[in-house]
């Protein structure tokens, strides 16, 4: 018997804000989170643009021992997740008695890849690079921390399919929750922000050059768009049964009622529009429901000016010229392994509040966006269901159905 | 360097690295608890021993050693054999 999926807690550590609270009130105020990083233009970047936000001190939270393997994508992580699990109502005790699985989208650990070669190259002896960088350096390194953390007895795997990792992985523990394997599962998404991470990237020239205006560089679905912002950071949400959610007394932010998914099997980079159509209307056909029933589409849009035009046409093909759009990542930038978590938790926030947030910069459409209704501001608006897209590198596209929670 | 030096220094790097107390690196208190190893610690002692000391104990050179004042015996060792 298939079950019903909810989410009973998030956690978000962006460059938009750390927690919530912040967050929301970044969402409602179209707050950028982006700034010029001097480091990379020393660095050799072509774009110095990226999402900030500074390395949490976990020393209040972790001993030595259970810090020593983390880097970035860990670190923010954990700040996430420590934040989704104390909403969901889940400590460390539980967790321990009670099969809890993790699924984390994560695509890389360049920075702690290249520290720790660099130890080796300049003291040519392995026995020197130290115990934890090991756990760093593998691209399941949230995995492998924050089950041993808190004591995850359940699926323990690494979810890696580039900027869609973050959405894929709660579409994965939908499924795994819906077919009654776990009751619950952390799923999430996290993306390093350092100069060596997003280097090779930059080297495409895929980012905006937009430099003298920080906040204004990142247009998702304007006609003068220049190429993406990249960011980072880490967002979790704790995915649970139904039953267990009502048992255990959790809040219940919202169901998960589809998962699309598709792969372009076409150019590495490039996207399409036919894995783009396939995968919204996957999500529609898997969660049941006509077009007509989504309020709100989170939109992938990065600001690129091949991918947002294809996301326009997918969105106009598959649900129409009317239904509200917006791309938080006018404000956030790229979030990339982490932004299909985030930007579930981000439009949760928006149907809990009953506000669409801005689609900032937006002040020009081309001939693809005119067609959709994209939001440039604030908007009050009761969301009962929405429909957030990812899609990555390697044509890998996922689109995720989430509505009110109704018993 | 000197013993108390010795001493002074890797008070200091162990109470650093382990985040313990530096009353807790007495003489006669067992290093492998007071510093709570496992297995993997043993990896970073080393590093930090060569960084600070700038020598290497191997692993029999870790079981010869329950006290503080073993470890210092070792490192005046080190330090007599590379003068």
């Amino acid at each position: 018997m298939e079950r019903r999926v909810v989410i009973t807690g998030i956690g978000l550590y962006s460059c938009i804000g750390v927690g919530q609270d912040n967050v929301l009130d970044s969402l409602r105020n179209g707050k950028s989170g982006i700034i010029y990083d001097t480091q990379r233009e020393e660095f050799g970047y072509r774009s110095c643009l990226t999402g900030m936000v500074d390395d949490p001190d976990l020393k209040p939270f972790l001993s030595r021992r259970e810090r020593i393997g983390m880097h970035q994508p860990a670190m923010y992580a954990f700040m996430s997740t420590k934040e989704a699990l104390e909403q969901a109502k889940l400590d460390i005790d539980f967790l321990e008695k009670n099969e809890t699985g993790i699924i984390y989208g994560n695509d890389s650990t360049a920075g702690a890849v290249i520290e720790t070669i660099d130890k080796v190259r300049s003291r040519k002896d392995t026995t020197l690079i130290g115990s934890g960088d090991i756990f760093q350096n593998m691209n399941c390194t949230v995995n492998m921390n924050l089950s041993t953390i808190y004591k995850l007895k359940g699926i323990n795997i690494t979810l890696s399919a580039a900027c869609a990792s973050g959405s894929h992985s709660i579409g994965m523990g939908y499924l795994m929750i819906k077919q009654g394997l776990q009751d619950r599962i952390i799923c999430g998404g996290a993306q390093e922000i350092n100069k060596y991470s997003m280097a090779s990237f930059d080297g495409l020239g895929a980012f905006s050059i937009n430099q003298s205006e920080p906040a204004k560089a990142s247009r998702p679905f304007d006609k003068n768009r220049d190429g993406l912002v990249p960011s980072g950071g880490a967002a979790t949400l704790v995915v649970e049964s139904l039953e267990s959610a009502l048992e255990r007394g959790a809040p219940i932010l919202g169901e998960i009622i589809g998962y699309g998914f598709s792969s372009n099997g076409e150019h590495i980079s490039n996207p399409n529009f036919d894995g783009q159509f396939r995968s919204l209307n996957m999500a529609l056909k898997q969660a049941n429901i006509s077009s007509d029933v989504i309020d709100y589409v989170n939109a992938h849009a990065t600001s690129t000016p091949v991918g947002d035009s294809m996301e326009a046409q997918a969105i106009h093909a598959v649900l129409g010229g009317k239904v509200p759009v917006s791309s938080t990542k006018g404000m956030t930038g790229h979030e990339c392994w982490m932004a299909g978590a985030s930007e579930v938790a981000y439009s949760l926030l928006m149907m809990e509040n009953s506000f669409i947030a801005p689609n900032i910069n937006f002040e020009n459409p081309d001939e693809d966006s005119v067609k959709i209704n994209v939001v440039p501001e604030y908007t009050e608006k009761n969301i009962d269901c929405f429909l957030s897209n990812s899609f990555g590198f390697g044509g890998t596209n996922s689109s995720l159905i989430i509505k009110k929670f109704v018993k | 360097m000197s013993r108390d030096e010795i001493i002074a220094t890797t008070k200091r790097f162990l109470s650093e690295e382990f985040e313990v107390d530096e009353n807790e690196i007495l003489a006669d208190n067992n290093l492998h608890e007071t510093l709570d190893l496992d297995s993997l610690d043993y990896v970073d002692l080393v590093v930090v021993i060569e960084e600070n000391l700038g020598f290497k104990p191997t692993a029999d050179d870790f079981k010869a050693i329950d006290t503080f004042d073993d470890f210092y015996d070792l490192a005046e060792r080190k330090f007599a054999e590379t003068a």
